[in-house]
């Protein structure tokens, strides 16, 4: 009856070892940060395994030799006070496992904490501000501003300063990094080094609101001399529409959208930075690249993303001005 | 001529019906109220935890909208915490400890009136905010400012409120059982002769003492900052909303282990008499007990491993963390150990007991591996952190509260539990509970952040979440079957033998139905488990440590229940902005406690003649 | 159990019964919940007492003589309650309430001149609404100040109850246990004048 648990737990083990997806899972880790604490997961899950087993024998062994068998109702056991060995053992191991366990911890912890860069040192620093229901990332040293997709360099440790302009997030990139929380008129850093190109997820890990669980953002690493061309394309980014309805678009926009978003270095900053919207892996996060939801996003945003603060604009703009929108948005791109 | 006379009185009317049990002082009557109020919230909670599994059963699932779901999982946590799982076992705790210490009630019997009925009223306080306009958003941990300015309507303030008054209960409670274990042990019971799960009890009361208050500070900040426009946690007006996180966690990892310690002790109880051998380590156990207490101060801050607090902060508690693993080890071994050699019964509250260990276990081993900060990066808010709390919660708590259920069901109700609807509430809860938590493991780290209404397709988190659902379920019907055996055996007629699982503590030597003096005589206590002695000794009951004589019992009231209704209706007064409504309960609140403080109460005397059954001073019934 | 009248009574009433020895337990176990919860309010305040947000500093604000007098009659007020309970132990049940009686009288003063400096205070721009260091202040030493007057409630009630009683051992536990509970918020102020007020000066 006891191997009932255990062929459960072997079942689940066997299906699950997909060990989840690629670019978003802890378990097959792309970075420096989140290779230090995977190794420190398979340092303490080894070690406890260890208890475990031990633990398991002596309980198996345990509930079928000692069960009372019929005909024994009447048997007094021995009545055992106490062993001061074995508590003396079953105390010292444990410390001993533990201290095994402790001192790659607190070398991991200092490893992983962040030193502001020194003034002559050459590093990236992006400034992160969070917001109910989207990410800021601000690029002081090379003068921009994007939203929803992060852009780094692979290879280096990039510093990041994390803050929020409401509630508390956290920022949380599950295969390069830890994450570390954004809180409201305070800051907090960190550092992060991708280790190979790729698009990898971002999640928001701390309630937020209705829609925490969209949160979502991209990060997308590529080698040095591709994310400088990109970044030289931020800054010099120019909107450039090319049809009739992509102008028209522009128009629109700016008599109705750009008192909060910014394009190429104008705008507002209520909401989300959109000059490179055109390049964006997802809409507001999470949602597919497609007209009608980009259309869908603008009439009524939070039939997408409930409780998010960007007004509808279904009342305001007929279906021609909005499409006319999704136009120009769609080429704002930097290349 | 005196003023203060002894009332030598005949036994008092006895109270009909509902009226009784509305001024009732008497511990027994007071448990069992804090069990049914307590089961009542179980039930509530767990419909919660099914509505969550069925909207995250499928991807982009839209079962309930994201608004509600945060609704829910915030009442899911804080009615299973504050409303099952501490309520239940504070219904054993009264049933139980003056039993077992050989007292006729607890050192403060009003006060133990009071503070159940502030706790009811408390939670139901909390949950007319789900009928009020919405019930809290933000968690059971109500992180700021999420919880102050972001969260529009009325939820947070039902939630401030009535905890708040719940709390200033349990306060209460844990003041009551530390007098009482201190100074009302019968005759011969020293503090290394008591029971483990009075230990518990009193270890847990302490916990109690010191961790509540910060919470109740936390919930006035968070009240001020909503209602009066106080700025505690304004970052514009200076506010820090850091310190919320500091001043909750003071008090919410102390509040794991008054949830956990209680269990150990049920565990302490349940394993030796059904493998009728003493426990193994005692003073080990007692230490270890004292010492996870302690220690569960220290270690707050791994929740907020996250925040920014600095690598120093992080490892000292890190390693602090660790610690505790220590004294929870031994006490797993030292219950192995009991077994060893025993011969072991499994009735159902065996099965728990029992099951508890590998379970725990399991629990505790994602604790330590949740300790190692740079790991804890990873795991904090995401599905490996739910796993593991409720692990040990359900794999802890609930089976120890199960465990204690099924022994204690005959001391507190007079009649038994029936074993084969027991051992089928215990398996498909058991089988339930793993596989609702075993995959959460995983799916935390695939990436699954918590407190999510959805998640999208297309990240491998389907498997996991549509197992976990399934396995809600099962625990569903397990809970179902559960409240059949209480209905079934209820309704039989037939009264629970005496002393029906051969018990080795002095509250099974009382005759079943308890009589409401508990004692007609206060026990002599030659030793640890002290009846088993007796009956070793070949004695059917203890020896007396007194003659016959009067017994003087506390009278009932109804201020409590008054006091209680006066206090939440300062709280919606509060709430709906009414000054008449707020300071006038309030006044009147006070005004009770002068009341209780001019009018004279000094009980009443149950005569010699009227106890039953006559015991002869040679001890035997 | 039973109550002793005043010429067989004990040389410590409040202690002799049962009741007594429960009821003073309790209300120590109820001090050591009070520490950790103004321990709390103490670690609100110094974490919020530099964040004035523009309005007026500790140092600009706080008026030390007053408060130096507000100090003063508290630490007399305590010490007029001892004499109330060194009354007790003479089994002087007149001076007991006496003293008393001039101990919620001082304990009055007290709340009279915070109630003034507070006013004096929200003139200067300190107020409650404006700013973290504002709100901290004003909770910090409101509750002091509600557990005061709480105190005085106490001792006035078990003071008009039992003006025309003797002393017996079910009214002294009582009176013990308002002497401790007001010796208790004498030593949280002597906190608060220290880590409020002489730290805010002193910087």
């Amino acid at each position: 009856m006891r191997f009932i648990p255990a062929s459960v737990f072997a079942l689940l083990l066997f299906v699950l070892t997909g060990c989840g997806e690629e670019n978003l899972t802890v378990l097959r880790p792309k970075g420096t940060g989140s290779n230090i604490s995977f190794d420190m997961m398979m340092l303490s899950i080894s070690i406890m395994i260890i208890v475990f087993i031990v633990v398991a024998v002596i309980y198996t062994y345990v509930i079928i030799k000692y069960r009372k068998r019929r005909g024994e109702e009447d048997i007094i056991p021995e009545q055992v006070e106490g062993n001061s060995t074995l508590e003396i053992i079953w105390t010292a191991i444990p410390i001993l496992l533990l201290t095994i366990l402790a001192i790659p911890t607190v070398l991991a912890t200092f490893t992983l904490a962040a030193e502001e860069p020194k003034e002559d040192e050459e590093v990236l620093k992006i400034q992160v501000t969070a917001y109910q229901y989207w990410w800021d990332f601000n690029y002081p040293d090379l003068g921009f501003n994007t939203a929803q997709d992060l852009y780094i360099p692979v290879g280096e440790k990039v510093y990041f300063e994390l803050t929020s302009k409401d509630v508390i997030h956290s920022f949380w990139i599950p295969s390069l990094s830890g994450k570390m929380d954004t809180n409201p008129g305070l800051k907090n850093t960190m550092w992060i080094e991708a280790k190979e190109p790729g698009v990898y997820k971002g999640k928001c890990a701390e309630l937020c609101g209705p829609s925490h669980a969209l949160m979502d953002f991209k990060v997308i690493a590529l080698e040095k001399d591709e994310f400088e061309a990109w970044a030289n394309k931020m800054k010099n980014a120019q909107p450039k529409p090319k049809t009739e309805v992509a102008k028209a678009g522009e128009e629109i926009f700016k008599q109705n959208c750009i008192s909060c978003h910014a394009v190429a270095g104008e705008g507002g900053n209520i909401g989300p930075n959109l000059t490179d919207f055109g390049n964006r892996k997802t809409l507001a996060g999470f949602i597919d690249m497609t007209d009608e939801k980009i259309a869908q996003w603008i009439k009524d945003p939070q039939s997408l993303k409930p409780a998010n603060n960007m007004p509808a604009f279904k009342d305001q703009l007929s279906d021609e001005e909005v499409d006319a929108l999704v136009e120009y948005l769609k080429s704002l791109k930097v290349n | 001529m005196a003023t203060h006379t002894e009332k030598l009185a005949l036994s008092h009317k006895q109270r009909s019906g509902l009226w009784d049990w509305l001024t009732t002082v008497d511990h027994k009557k007071i448990g069992i109220m804090y069990f049914v109020a307590g089961l009542f919230f179980f039930i509530v909670a767990g419909l919660e935890a099914i509505l969550i599994r069925i909207q995250l059963m499928f991807p982009e699932f839209d079962f309930v909208s994201a608004q509600t779901f945060n609704e829910l999982v915030t009442m899911h946590g804080t009615t299973m915490l504050f409303l099952a799982a501490m309520p239940i076992f504070f219904g054993l705790m009264n049933a139980i400890v003056p039993l077992q210490i050989g007292a006729r009630d607890v050192a403060f019997p009003f006060l133990n009136s009071l503070g159940f009925w502030l706790f009811l009223f408390g939670g139901i306080l909390l949950n007319l905010s789900w009928f009020l306009g919405g019930a809290p958003d933000a968690g059971w941990t109500a992180y700021a400012p999420l919880s102050t300015e972001y969260s529009a309507s009325h939820g947070l303030d039902f939630y401030a409120l009535g905890l708040q008054i719940s709390g200033f209960g349990t306060l209460m409670a844990g003041i009551n059982f530390l007098v009482t274990i201190i100074n009302m042990r019968a005759p011969g019971m020293s503090f290394m002769r008591m029971p483990m799960f009075t230990w518990t009890t009193f270890v847990t009361s302490a916990l109690i003492l010191f961790a509540f208050p910060p919470l109740t500070i936390g919930f006035f900040l968070l009240m001020f900052d909503r209602l009066f426009g106080s700025n505690f946690f304004v970052a514009d007006a200076g506010g820090n909303v850091i310190i919320w996180e500091h001043i909750f966690w003071i008090f919410g990892h102390p509040e794991v282990y008054i949830l956990i310690l209680p269990a150990f002790g049920i565990l302490s109880e349940v394993i030796p008499t059904f493998a009728k051998k003493r426990l193994f380590g005692y003073s080990a156990m007692v230490f270890a007990t004292a010492l996870i207490a302690f220690l569960g101060f220290m270690v707050w801050a791994h929740h907020m491993f996250t925040t920014g607090l600095g690598p120093i902060a992080n490892s000292i508690f890190s390693v602090a963390t660790m610690t505790i693993a220590i004294p929870t080890g031994v006490k797993i071994f030292n219950w192995l150990f009991t077994m060893w050699g025993g011969q072991i019964r499994f009735p159902t509250a065996n099965l728990f007991a029992v099951a508890f260990i590998p379970s725990f276990l399991i629990g505790g081993m994602t604790g330590v591996m949740l300790s190692v900060a740079p790991a804890d990066y990873q795991y904090h808010d995401t599905y490996f952190v739910v796993a593991h709390f409720h692990y040990v919660i359900l794999g802890g708590s609930v089976f120890g509260i199960f465990a204690g259920i099924y022994f204690w069901w005959p001391r507190m109700f007079n009649k038994m539990l029936n074993e084969t609807l027991g051992k089928w509430h215990f398996w498909l809860f058991f089988i339930g509970y793993h596989l609702t938590f075993f995959p959460m493991h995983f799916l935390g780290l695939m990436g699954m952040p918590r407190r999510v209404f959805t998640f999208l397709e297309g990240q491998q988190l389907e498997l996991g979440n549509f197992i976990s659902s399934i396995g809600s379920y099962l625990m569903g019907l397990g809970t179902i079957v559960f409240a059949i055996n209480i209905v079934v055996s209820m309704a039989k007629k037939e009264v629970a033998a005496y002393d029906p699982w051969d018990g080795r503590t002095i509250d099974w030597a009382i005759p079943i139905p308890t009589p409401s003096y508990n004692f007609a005589q206060l026990p002599l206590v030659k030793g640890l488990d002290a009846f088993w002695i007796e009956k070793m000794n070949g004695n059917k009951t203890m020896t007396p440590a007194e003659p016959l004589d009067d017994i003087h019992m506390p009278n009932g009231s109804i201020l409590p229940v008054i006091m209680a209704l006066l206090l939440s209706v300062a709280a919606l007064g509060f709430i709906y902005d009414s000054l008449f409504f707020a300071i006038g309960g309030l006044a009147a609140f006070f005004f009770c406690m002068i009341l209780r403080s001019v009018i004279d109460d000094h009980g009443y005397y149950i005569k010699k003649e009227e106890l039953a059954p006559v015991v002869d001073k040679g001890g035997k019934a | 159990m039973s109550a002793h009248q005043s010429s067989t009574l004990p040389q410590h009433p409040e202690k002799a019964t049962l009741e007594g020895r429960n009821k003073f337990l309790g209300l120590w176990f109820f001090l050591a919940g009070e520490t950790a919860l103004f321990a709390t309010l103490f670690g609100v305040y110094l974490g919020l007492r530099n964040s004035n947000a523009g309005g007026p500093t500790a140092q600009e604000l706080f008026s030390l003589p007053l408060v130096f007098v507000m100090t003063i009659i508290l630490l007399v007020s305590s010490m007029t309650s001892v004499l109330a309970i060194m009354a007790m132990r003479r089994k002087d049940m007149k001076g007991l309430l006496r003293w008393f009686i001039v101990t919620v009288i001082l304990g009055l003063a007290f709340l009279g001149l915070e109630i003034y400096e507070f006013i004096e205070y929200t003139h200067e721009g300190h107020q409650f609404t404006k700013s973290a260091f504002a709100s901290a202040f004003y909770t910090l030493l409101g509750t002091h100040g509600a557990h005061v007057a709480f105190g005085c409630g106490w001792i006035t009630t078990l003071v008009i109850r039992n003006f025309n009683r003797p002393l017996d051992t079910y009214i002294a536990p009582k009176f013990y246990l308002a002497s401790l509970y007001w010796h208790f918020i004498d030593v949280v102020w002597i906190f608060i004048f220290s880590l409020v007020y002489l730290l805010g000066v002193i910087g």
